[in-house]
């Protein structure tokens, strides 16, 4: 009887959900017809009043930057929580390499890995500098420079080992540029308000648009957060690293 | 365009499908990262080239890296324990 009630509830809630759900897909509006009229003002201001030509970094920079201080210490509030909670625990020992049974050794990565990783790691540095520098230009910024600059430490990691990884990682500095990087983004904005400006408005020259140097503290303020993007995703693989390959639980 | 676009979200409808029906957490986190792709280019399609940016990097390779070390964590937290009690058994 008890497994049966189930499903019959199950069934009724199932036929609900569909329900109400199709009757919210019927009312979306078509794909890619856009509604609102904040898009289409800003699409067509953005460019002449900030100077940038990518609308898309002009809002979370600039219009809505305020939003993206929240953002950006929502992912450097996260990326404590995740030190703090794997960090090394009083009764835990940070041992050597975890050794293997014999005949179960790891093999080293091959040598077309390791020219592939090697190759694309300078290129990589590259593309992730050039997105976070023309995030008021073109698609980018950032967030997503940031991110990509994070994956070099990575690709290094798979070419060699964890100990290499540390070598070209100093965590200290990680943890600076990390901090630096929040800390310029809000510094920016108490800037403007000494000088006499609403908070986080854009109050630096604008330059010419479709130069690096144009789009005013747009630029300014994507490059802080790309640095602080970066440092806090090898920050976090950093721990990782850390809890899986050295730190042994207590008792052995 | 159109019949490019419905194709991609047949391709993320499959993808997410499989990663959700797989059942060994190791297979599931490959299976996340083919996921991740797509689901980058389904962006790209939809003219979001800047989240399809980061999406490549969170969604194909930092994600399924973290689920991967956290499953080699917990097999070595296995294997030691099972080593004590064997070793519990020997005495």
């Amino acid at each position: 009887m008890k497994p049966r009630m189930r499903q019959c509830m199950i069934l009724a809630a199932a036929v609900g959900f569909f329900i109400l759900y199709g009757w919210g897909l019927l009312g979306l509006p078509g794909s890619g017809r856009y509604p609102g009229p904040y898009g289409d003002v800003l699409n067509a201001r953005a460019e002449f009043e900030r100077h940038a030509s990518d609308v898309v970094s002009a809002i979370n920079f600039d219009y809505r930057a305020f939003d993206t201080l929240g953002e950006e210490f929502i992912l450097f509030t996260a990326v404590m929580g995740v030190v703090v909670l794997l960090r090394r625990q009083a009764d835990e020992t940070s041992g050597p390499e975890r050794r293997a049974l014999p005949g179960r050794s790891a093999p080293p990565p091959s040598d077309a890995v390791r020219a592939l990783a090697l190759g694309l790691s300078a290129p990589l540095v590259v593309f992730g500098l050039y997105i976070i520098t023309h995030g008021q230009i073109s698609p980018g910024g950032g967030f997503q420079g940031g991110v990509i600059l994070a994956s070099t430490p990575l690709f290094l990691f798979l070419c060699g080992d964890y100990r290499q990884f540390c070598a070209i990682t100093s965590h200290e500095l990680t943890e600076a540029a990390e901090a630096a990087g929040a800390g310029v983004f809000a510094l920016i904005g108490l800037l403007g308000t000494w000088a006499g400006l609403a908070f986080l408005q854009n109050g630096l020259p604008l330059g010419k648009t479709g130069s690096i140097a144009s789009s005013g503290t747009i630029a300014v303020i994507s490059f802080a957060t790309g640095i602080e993007v970066c440092a806090g995703l090898v920050l976090v693989l950093m721990a990782y690293f850390d809890r899986v390959l050295v730190i042994r639980e207590g008792g052995s | 365009m159109p019949l490019l676009r419905a194709l991609i979200l047949l391709l993320v409808a499959a993808a997410g499908g499989a990663v959700a029906l797989t059942r060994n957490p190791l297979h599931q986190s490959l299976g996340f990262s083919f996921y991740g792709l797509v689901l980058a280019l389904m962006f790209f399609f939809y003219q979001a080239p800047d989240v399809a940016l980061s999406q490549i990097v969170i969604g194909a390779v930092l994600m399924p890296l973290m689920i991967l070390l956290t499953l080699a964590k917990i097999a070595s937290r296995a294997e030691k324990q099972e080593g004590q009690q064997q070793s519990g058994e020997k005495s």
